[in-house]
């Protein structure tokens, strides 16, 4: 089995689930707290596009679940980042 | 896949697909990203090799400035020409996909490929995201995965292996019959040629912005609008 590295694939299928599938999920966790009934949703019809309803409390919790994303962005921007140029060996 | 969709099932069509579509341009551009990471390092690596493999550059070196601007820019061309056709196959052929699902499944193919890139696997963007995209139409109640099309594209992929070492094989031959730089010259016109011909094909059954939405119709071409129901 020596020309299947399983270290690395259980890396691959963890991490590509939690970022593949955790990430949308939070965004939709934070696109439902955004439209949380608030001072606009009165206006709205069911057939309108505002995707903010001014609600402060649901604008809070979009406004972490979208730093999370953000932030697990950057982290993997900073990896990819890292292979190419790796940190100069010290001496 | 089904996740997203439950999560938000309370918001309106409008503002779901609204708000999924301004997710999707942060992960199509991670896929973008992984894209390059992974697909584009295939053609830059191939060439440097054989730049090495000629004497041309010294062993273990890196890739020069010039085979990374024109691997970039011939990758960049060919999606910018190509590319609606792809999306017509992948997005509406394969399962007609709307803002959440594609959101998944771009989310999960940059995430799988960014991983496998950086533990030195190497793997195909179209495989990845076309496992996605049927995994979303699997996923989704109601929505129904054309399998024909993922057997057509299963098919081709098959064939490309050996059609693409063959036709290696036949362009190494042509290049060394003829022999030097005058070889290499023909073979580039010739591939040339080809290319525009291609492209020339594809034209005539055009697939831009306008009609990559169209009602699928079993082929990648939309079906042409009756003149009458422009009106």
């Amino acid at each position: 089995m020596g020309w299947i590295n399983l270290s690395a694939i259980w890396k691959i299928v963890v991490f590509g689930a939690l970022a593949g599938a955790g990430l949308p999920a939070l965004f939709a966790i934070g696109l439902r707290a955004l439209v949380m009934p608030g001072s606009r949703v009165q206006t709205a019809g069911a057939d309108s596009d505002h995707v903010y309803g001014g609600n402060v409390l649901g604008l809070v919790i979009a406004g972490i679940c979208f730093l999370i994303i953000l932030a697990a962005l950057g982290w993997g921007i900073y990896e990819v980042y890292q292979i190419g140029h790796p940190a100069p060996a010290k001496h | 896949m089904t996740v997203p969709y439950r999560i938000s099932r309370s918001l309106t069509r409008g503002a779901r697909n609204h708000g999924f579509r301004i997710g999707q341009v942060g992960s199509a551009c991670m896929v973008s990203l992984a894209h390059g990471t992974n697909d584009a390092q295939k053609t830059m690596g191939v060439i440097t090799l054989a730049l090495i493999a000629n004497g041309t550059l010294a062993t273990g070196s890196q890739a020069p400035f010039w085979v990374i601007l024109s691997c970039a820019l011939a990758i960049s061309l060919g999606t910018y020409l190509g590319g609606w056709r792809v999306i017509r196959t992948l997005g509406k052929g394969l399962v007609e996909i709307e803002s959440p699902q594609g959101m998944a499944a771009e989310s999960s193919s940059a995430a799988i490929i960014l991983l496998s890139a950086s533990f030195g696997y190497s793997l195909s963007t179209t495989h990845v995201a076309t496992g996605s995209i049927v995994g979303t139409g699997l996923g989704k109640k109601g929505a129904d995965v054309r399998w024909n099309v993922a057997g057509r594209m299963a098919t081709a992929w098959l064939f490309t292996l050996p059609s693409a070492g063959i036709a290696g094989a036949l362009a190494y031959w042509l290049a060394h019959g003829i022999g030097g730089s005058l070889g290499v010259i023909i073979l580039l016109a010739i591939l040339a040629g080809l290319s525009v011909a291609i492209y020339l094909r594809s034209r005539a059954t055009k697939v831009d912005h306008s009609n990559v939405n169209d009602e699928w119709t079993g082929g990648v071409a939309p079906a042409e609008p009756e003149p009458a129901a422009a009106a």
